[in-house]
């Protein structure tokens, strides 16, 4: 028997099937007799919907039916997951997200009329024939223009477009810091707006089984549960036990596939009216301007340092765009999961925040993998290096100085969150010199000697995942507990199915819960299966986000296994005739310590089925558990990211020359599956940082509406990227696992940029707005030698 | 997409009649540009004439000209060791047009009658001097490019071929878009015998132009230092999100100093 637990890279089982064509995604499914959806969708930004003439639209071959915001009056608005307070204790603002637009359309993409009709082209003819009389409104689409005096509104009960005003820590603590400071140093930050850009667009079916009564819901979604629940009870009211939600494989969320939108619930809401099956699967143009945006902030933070270089309070005032409605935890993302993060790696011992939440004519903004821990690890990483600079001192020293030491963990920080563990001068020497940094002037030299800029940028930083106390959360305005669970399902023969609440759209889950069990249990990886993705089979859970998977969702299967454990315990001392207290589990084995006598795991699981020699008084047959795993804390990982650059002053082009990631994210299950995770995520922040950027034009239009315009990263923007890990582990969850998902992203973007910032060390140039695309660059450099045009 | 009708005639007369008896036909050659437009609905077709079996592809040498048939791939350029002996720019040009799928189906003549701003082969027919040829006749790549998206042709006219002049020395730079990667600034410069002749793509508001300004420096000195202090009019540029006209100006003179270099 061969097993692969706890550390081997096994190669992910789920590959074969995605290779090779077999996956299962939604738009692969069919459902007899499916009809077909098309949405028709706003094209201004802001507008009164006078009419929606649909007469014409109706008697186009082969129409089913329309729908209009009108059919949709009497069920609920889509909902928010996140309530946030103002300073002043009021909630935010909230205003109704319809599921099809009425009354008014506030953004490019919203939704007005869903058309259903025998065939696709059926549904996209029917759509062009619908006559809108729409009257165009003044729109706002940037956070400067939202909050203007007088500006138009995007909601009428959200005076000033202002959604909420909240502010964390403790100001007069912070203005004690700035009183007694030696330098305050400020910067004005742009966390630029991106696209998600999953690869597989969003898709849905909506089923309805008459018999039954029970409606099902197929969806591109990291969490189907929370699907469930949000659509269920605060759209449909539709109760659970007549609610399916079906997410199969999905090809890639980034956090877009988190959300529960608008077209889900219409699909399901339709299936019901008409009696039929309903697809619908978006276009590349329709996921740009439906699927929730990430970031859009505007910072301006001021760190306060005394004589040599230490941290004494940091201030930050930050603007985040919601877009024209609240997805479903858009409100998180700049307070909760952002600004609680602003401490980084450093004793700052003062800190105070404020979040000013905005709506505008825009696409609903949300998390977008790492969500808001990116945006509060730019803005800290970015001052760090300013202050080293005009503190005249070395960014390394300026860093070490600061650092949280080892020996402070448990670290309460002064913004709610206590850091369990950590070692944040080890991952930074350990990158330092994984990344050669001590080599760079030589190389810098030599690039000089090309007539090239050479420039390295360093990135300490710590997150918060693996989300999250459900009290905790539920304290700061989460309407859901943040657990997760797990069903072990042990099978007559010793086979092993796994129902976890994660989902996995990309992330290898298969493979790395398989190594659980397989450790743990000690079954071989082509006796267990992992199923997921279908609230039909698996009890209840919260999804994949946050990077919470592992620490969370694998540390529910940990418990549910160790009952398992308890239970076949039990069976092994009835067999044995042993005292339960004398057995002892390990390698797939029962055995009565000090002697010979053991049993399979194999033969415990079929006694547990065939109860013929059995305490059948005090203990049931079966060999099934399922536990519910709520979090003590978030976890913490963190770690050095360095990236080194070189710029062609001729054309402001960078060039990404190598990326070091050095990395603690607790205990490795699979560290190929590591490394992936890590690669990607570094890929993302270097989009962010070099090449993405949702730019809208001050009327609400989306530029980069398209991969012509928007620059997802290619194969070739990307550098070989240099993996390392250092372990410090988890010092609450069983596993000691902290997540992997999202340090790439969170951790590479002020590394980069600060690689960028210094390579222009000799052009004046003191900050970079992301993304430093070479038209960019060539402006800053030419600002700075304005003669030379003409060459 | 709309649905229309598809033909696939055999002779060069059987595609023009019924482009001509049918005023919203369209001609389909490798489709890179045309397919995608029709998936969106942004044309709306009666009828789709594919060019495809016209016997139109094909690379030879002829004397001192190169000819390429108009329905010749741009892998099939970039892999022809006759490109690649007689106008090498011209090869790795086409090796750098879009991605290998797109290579495999985009074709010269289809990049030329459509004549998009940021194409690269408009750079080399006109720096090259080439001669368009046609089913009804042979136009010069100087009167051919008559701004984005407009051509000489005739509406059902059907490019056969193209004749390139081969050069003393040719190269291509090309500053590629990072979203699209079409060129946003694309220099062709060749040294001919009829004298030094620089074309610019991606950059201008009107499409592909010579510089003439370059020509005149470049004849007196093929250096790259002899375009030192020309000006590119920045008023002449485009500008939209990736950068400004004055940052494609700026550029048009980084990448022919370029070009220059490379093929000296």
């Amino acid at each position: 028997m061969v097993v692969d637990g706890i550390g081997a890279s096994v190669k992910r089982k789920e590959d074969l099937r995605f290779l090779s064509g077999r996956g299962n995604y939604v738009d692969d499914m069919n459902r007899p007799g499916q009809a077909y959806a098309q949405f028709l969708r706003s094209d201004q930004p802001h507008g009164k919907i006078n009419k929606v003439d649909i007469s014409a639209a109706l008697k186009m071959p082969g129409v089913v039916a329309i729908f209009t915001g009108d059919d949709f009056a009497a069920v609920g608005g889509v909902p928010c997951g996140w309530q946030i307070h103002s300073k002043d204790g009021s909630p935010m603002v909230e205003p109704r997200h319809p599921v099809l637009a009425a009354g008014k359309v506030r953004h490019v993409g919203d939704p007005i009329a869903m058309v259903v009709a025998e065939t696709k082209q059926q549904a996209k003819d029917a759509a062009e024939a619908i006559v809108l009389d729409i009257e165009t409104l003044p729109a706002v689409a940037g956070l400067t223009a939202a909050l203007a005096q007088g500006a138009p509104l995007v909601h009428d009960e959200a005076p000033g477009n202002v959604c909420f005003d909240w502010h964390i820590g403790d100001k007069a603590a912070v203005e004690a810091g700035f009183a007694k400071a030696h330098k305050i140093v400020r910067l004005d930050l742009i966390n630029n707006r991106l696209v998600p850009n999953a690869m597989e667009p969003r898709a849905a079916i909506g089923d309805y089984d008459v018999s039954s009564g029970e409606y099902t819901l197929y969806t591109t979604s990291q969490n189907p549960h929370v699907i469930r629940l949000l659509m269920g009870a605060f759209v449909l009211s539709i109760p659970e036990h007549k609610l399916r939600v079906v997410a199969p494989d999905v090809g890639g969320g980034f956090g877009s596939k988190i959300f529960h939108y608008a077209e889900e619930a219409a699909l399901t809401w339709a299936a019901g009216k008409l009696q039929r099956p309903i697809k619908w699967t978006a276009d590349r143009t329709e996921a740009f301007i439906t699927d929730a945006h990430g970031r859009d902030h505007i910072s301006t933070a001021e760190l306060a340092l005394d004589a040599e270089g230490h941290f004494m309070a940091l201030k930050v005032n930050t603007q985040a765009n919601m877009g024209a409605y609240l997805s479903t935890f858009a409100p998180s993302v700049p307070t909760y999961l952002s600004a609680t993060l602003l401490a980084g790696v450093y004793k700052t011992p003062a800190i105070y925040a404020e979040v000013k939440a905005v709506f505008t004519n825009t696409v609903p903004v949300d998390a977008y993998r790492g969500a808001g821990r990116p945006e509060a690890t730019f803005l800290v990483e970015r001052i760090v290096d300013v202050a080293a600079r005009e503190m005249n001192m070395d960014k390394v020293e300026i860093r070490k100085k600061n650092f949280i030491p080892k020996e402070a963990f448990p670290y309460q920080t002064p913004i709610a969150l206590q850091y369990d563990s950590g070692d944040y001068m080890a991952t930074f020497d350990g990158c330092l010199k994984a990344a050669d940094y001590a080599g760079f002037e030589a190389r810098r030299r030599a690039s000089a000697a090309k007539g090239k800029l050479r420039g390295i940028g360093i990135s300490t930083y710590v997150e918060a995942c693996g989300i999250a106390p459900s009290a905790v959360a539920g304290a700061l305005g989460a309407r859901a507990g943040l657990y997760e669970v797990a069903n072990i399902r042990v099978h007559p023969t010793g086979s092993v199915t796994v129902f976890t609440g994660a989902h996995s759209h990309g992330q290898g889950h298969e493979t790395t819960f398989a190594q659980l069990v397989s450790e743990q249990l000690g079954v071989a990886h082509d006796m267990i299966d992992i199923v997921h993705g279908d609230t039909g089979k698996v009890p209840f859970g919260m999804g994949t986000y946050g990077s919470r998977s592992l620490s969370v969702g694998g540390s529910a299967m940990v418990k549910a296994m160790d009952k398992i454990i308890a239970k076949g315990k039990k069976i092994a001392a009835h067999l044995m005739e042993a005292d339960v207290h004398d057995i002892e589990f390990k390698d797939g084995k029962f055995s009565v310590m000090g002697t010979d006598k053991a049993k399979t795991f194999g033969e415990i699981a079929l006694t547990a089925y065939v109860p013929h020699n059995y305490p059948i008084e005090e203990l049931e047959p079966g060999l099934e558990e399922t536990a519910f795993y709520d979090p003590k804390n978030f976890t913490y990982p963190g770690g050095c990211h360095i990236a080194e650059v070189e710029i062609d002053p001729d054309t402001g082009t960078v060039s990404m020359l190598n990326f070091t990631a050095v990395d603690d994210i607790g205990r490795v299950i699979n560290p190929m599956i590591v490394e992936g995770q890590i690669q990607g995520g570094v890929a993302q922040g270097i989009g962010q940082a070099l090449l993405e950027h949702a730019i809208y034009d001050e009327s609400g239009q989306l530029l980069s509406g398209s991969m012509m315009d928007y620059t997802m990263p290619r194969a070739d923007d990307i550098p070989n990227i240099s993996v390392g890990t250092e372990v410090t582990l988890c010092t609450h969850n069983p596993l000691g696992s902290k997540g992997v998902g999202e340090v790439g992203a969170i951790g590479s973007p002020p590394a980069v940029i600060n690689a960028v910032v210094d390579a222009l060390r000799d052009y004046g140039v003191r900050h970079v707005d992301m993304p430093a695309t070479p038209a960019k660059i060539w402006a800053m450099i030419e600002a700075y030698q304005p003669k030379m045009a003409a060459e | 997409m709309y649905d229309f009708t598809y033909a696939k005639p055999a002779t060069i007369a059987d595609a023009a009649r019924a482009l001509t008896g049918d005023a919203e036909a369209k001609a389909l050659a490798g489709g890179m540009t045309f397919i995608p437009v029709l998936k969106q609905r942004l044309n709306k077709p009666s009828a789709i004439i594919d060019l495809s079996a016209l016997g139109l592809a094909g690379i030879k040498l002829e004397g001192d000209k190169l000819v390429i048939g108009a329905m010749t791939t741009h892998g099939a350029v970039a892999a022809s060791a006759e490109v690649k002996k007689a106008i090498p720019a011209l090869a790795e040009l086409a090796g750098n047009i879009g991605d290998r799928q797109v290579r495999y189906r985009g074709t010269i003549g289809g990049s030329l009658a459509n004549n998009d701003p940021s194409a690269c082969y408009p750079a080399a027919v006109l720096a090259l001097g080439a001669t368009i040829k046609t089913n009804e006749r042979s136009i010069a790549a100087d009167d051919y490019f008559q701004g984005m998206f407009t051509t000489a042709l005739n509406p059902n006219e059907i490019i056969t071929e193209v004749h390139f002049p081969v050069p003393q020395n040719a190269a291509y730079t090309k500053f590629a878009n990072p979203a699209s990667r079409y060129a946003m600034v694309g220099v062709f410069v060749a040294k001919t015998a009829g004298g030094v002749r620089v074309a610019i793509t991606g950059a201008g508001q009107n499409g592909v132009f010579r510089h003439a300004g370059f020509e005149a420096a470049l004849a007196k000195s093929f250096t790259p230092d002899a375009l030192n202090g020309i000006a590119t009019p920045a008023d002449e540029m485009n500008a939209d999100i990736h950068g400004s006209a004055a940052y494609r100006a700026h550029l048009v003179g980084v990448m022919a100093k370029r070009a220059v270099a490379a093929a000296m």
